[in-house]
């Protein structure tokens, strides 16, 4: 820094490894708690030499809690929810971006209203779209009386229910969710930064909108998809309420979810080795691709949220 | 905006945009009106048959003294997430930024609680907060006198799950003023330092102000983290209890609709919040953002 301060330097790093200490703390608390046995567990204080039951508890709570299964489940759901929102959201900014066209600022204005609307304030009607995806058209259809028009013209009797349930499935998991304003926005803000020469240069020579996207656009928006994928990867595999409630099989319960039904209740063996043992394996893949990722994580969340 | 050189064509963006369209309309339109409607409606629990009742459940939700309850709770929980974990996560990192070796580790072992999911930070808290096994539990009760005991007492369970949502939050506000403490320029802070301002006296006045964009931010980003991401953590730690001093307003809906299926008070309670999020972003929009200077 400016000046030698060697108290104040003293203080930064004692503070800092506090900081390490306090913020690592339940993790570490958590992973020694899953290595003990019940008796040691629910000693009072929990004694903080690591115990050598960590495989036993571990495969106890792996078998208990189906974490197999929920954490397959976890991760096609949040791989689905990453690839599905760059997908659909980088198309769609290209198209805004890109192209002139009669509703591109309705279109637009409509997608941006979306932007800070999270999945929790509507959950009660987005639960009923997910029971019946069709009931828009179900209503337009009974709204147009095509059940007697139909009936009318064919002679018969005649009615038609349009229903498709997206409950207890993995589309019923990852499409609502897909549906966010924020990567479209991301995006659009990066393709207004793209130099309007290549753009010019490509269609000079004769490229069509399709190769342009897959030959320059696409290489360009390499980082930016990078960091969307960790951002993404981690919110999808960490959400909670819209697989509580869309989900009511158990073999569908994503991981999160699931680590509820280790948790001990008043009545049952204070069992917290297994519930803790769970809770660190299942939190696992996120924190690795944070820290594997740490780069794109760091610039993904900045441009994100700005 | 659009780019100066654009291409032309009929059908191709139109094609683009149609599946953003589609996720867009069938679920945050088609949703939002249905709610909308809802939210006039008064239904019997089953669903079978409503009246249209106009503004009767909204009347109703603001003369609810555990409505309003619900509002001062999450008004005083989100305040307290906010308050704790930006000045934890201001501290740590202008700790952070003075420290001169071991930069990157000292960051990776600060941002990793990001990614754990506010439910199982919510578990982990629940077992250090445990009344008879948690070791904090243990350390309040014997060094501040407390009896402590979130099962029993409400206010208990609100320090209990501030803590377990502020925890996971102290990381992300940790990224954020990191990037802010590093877009200041060093000659600032040399140029101060050269007229005899310590380091505490150039961090109030210097570093402090010039952090003030993010300082913004992070409070509107935070408040919204505890009105609605935090439903995990009370679900799994408290379910809105003991008496309801732990029910904010999105777990509310969530009792309310699914639970005690109370549909047309549930979607005007969901009504409210959107309301109330679009205030938030139209601020945020309108004040924030035109103060804010991000790196570079």
């Amino acid at each position: 820094m400016v000046e030698k301060t060697p108290l104040l330097d003293f203080f930064t790093y004692a503070f800092l490894i506090l900081g390490i200490f306090v913020v690592g703390f339940p993790i570490i608390y958590s992973l020694i708690a899953a290595t003990l046995p019940l008796e040691e567990v629910s000693k009072i204080p929990m004694p903080l030499i690591p115990g050598d039951q960590f495989m036993v508890n571990m495969k106890e709570a792996w078998s208990r809690g189906n974490l197999g299964a929920q954490i397959l489940n976890s991760f096609i759901m949040a791989s689905g929810i990453t690839i599905g929102k760059i997908t659909v959201s980088m198309i769609g900014a290209f198209s805004i971006v890109y192209f002139d066209y009669r509703f591109r600022i309705v279109i637009f204005a409509s997608v941006f209203c979306t932007l800070m609307l999270p999945v929790e304030v509507r959950i009660l009607p987005t639960y009923e779209m997910a029971a019946n995806v069709l009931s828009p058209l179900q209503v337009l259809w009974d709204f147009l009386h095509l059940d007697s028009l139909i009936s009318w013209f064919s002679g018969h009797d005649i009615s038609v229910t349009l229903n498709w349930c997206l409950l207890d499935s993995y589309t019923g998991l990852i499409l609502p969710l897909v549906a966010s304003a924020t990567c479209t926005f991301l995006f659009r803000q990066f393709f207004l930064t793209v130099p309007e020469e290549l753009c010019e240069a490509a269609k000079i020579d004769g490229a069509s909108p399709m190769m342009f996207f897959r030959k320059i656009l696409f290489p360009l928006s390499k980082t930016n998809i990078a960091a969307l994928v960790v951002i993404e990867f981690v919110y999808g595999y960490n959400q909670y309420l819209w697989p509580l409630l869309v989900t009511t099989n158990p073999k569908m319960t994503t991981a999160v979810i699931g680590l509820q039904n280790l948790i001990p209740q008043a009545d049952d063996l204070p069992e917290w080795n297994l519930a803790l043992g769970a809770a660190v394996l299942v939190m696992l893949p996120p924190v690795l691709v944070v820290l594997f990722m740490q780069r794109w994580f760091v610039k993904g969340l900045i441009e994100k949220e700005k | 905006m659009i780019k100066r050189s654009f291409f032309k064509s009929k059908y191709l963006p139109y094609l683009l945009i149609f599946p953003q369209m589609v996720v867009t309309l069938t679920f945050f339109y088609w949703p939002a009106i249905q709610g909308i409607f809802q939210s006039f409606l008064l239904s019997d629990p089953f669903g079978r048959r409503s009246q249209f009742v106009w503004f009767y459940n909204y009347i109703e939700l603001f003369t609810d003294p555990l409505y309003l309850k619900s509002i001062f709770i999450t008004f005083t929980f989100s305040i307290a997430v906010a308050f704790v974990s930006i000045s934890l996560g201001l501290f740590i990192a202008s700790m952070a930024n003075r420290a001169l070796r071991a930069k990157a580790l000292i960051r990776t072992m600060l941002i990793w609680p990001y990614a754990v999911a506010p439910a199982i930070s919510g578990i982990m808290w629940l077992f250090l907060l445990h009344p008879s096994y948690g070791i904090v539990a243990l350390g309040i009760k014997k060094w501040l006198g407390v009896n402590w005991n979130p099962v029993l007492y409400g206010s208990d369970a609100m320090v209990m799950i501030v803590m377990a949502s502020a925890w996971k939050q102290v990381s992300y506000n940790f990224v954020f003023f990191m990037a802010g403490l590093q877009a200041i320029p060093k000659s600032l802070i040399e140029a101060s330092a050269i007229d005899g301002a310590g380091p505490f006296r150039r961090f109030w006045t210097i570093t402090f102000p010039l952090l003030s964009p993010t300082f913004f931010f992070l409070t509107v980003m935070n408040i919204i983290y505890s009105f609605f991401e935090t439903f995990g953590i009370i679900h799994t730690v408290t379910q809105g209890g003991p008496g309801g001093s732990t029910n904010i307003l999105v777990y509310k809906v969530y009792q309310d609709g699914f639970v005690g299926l109370n549909l047309g008070s549930s979607a005007a309670q969901s009504v409210v919040l959107m309301s109330l999020i679009m205030v938030i972003t139209f601020l945020q929009f309108r004040f924030v953002e035109k103060k804010v200077q991000y790196s570079g």
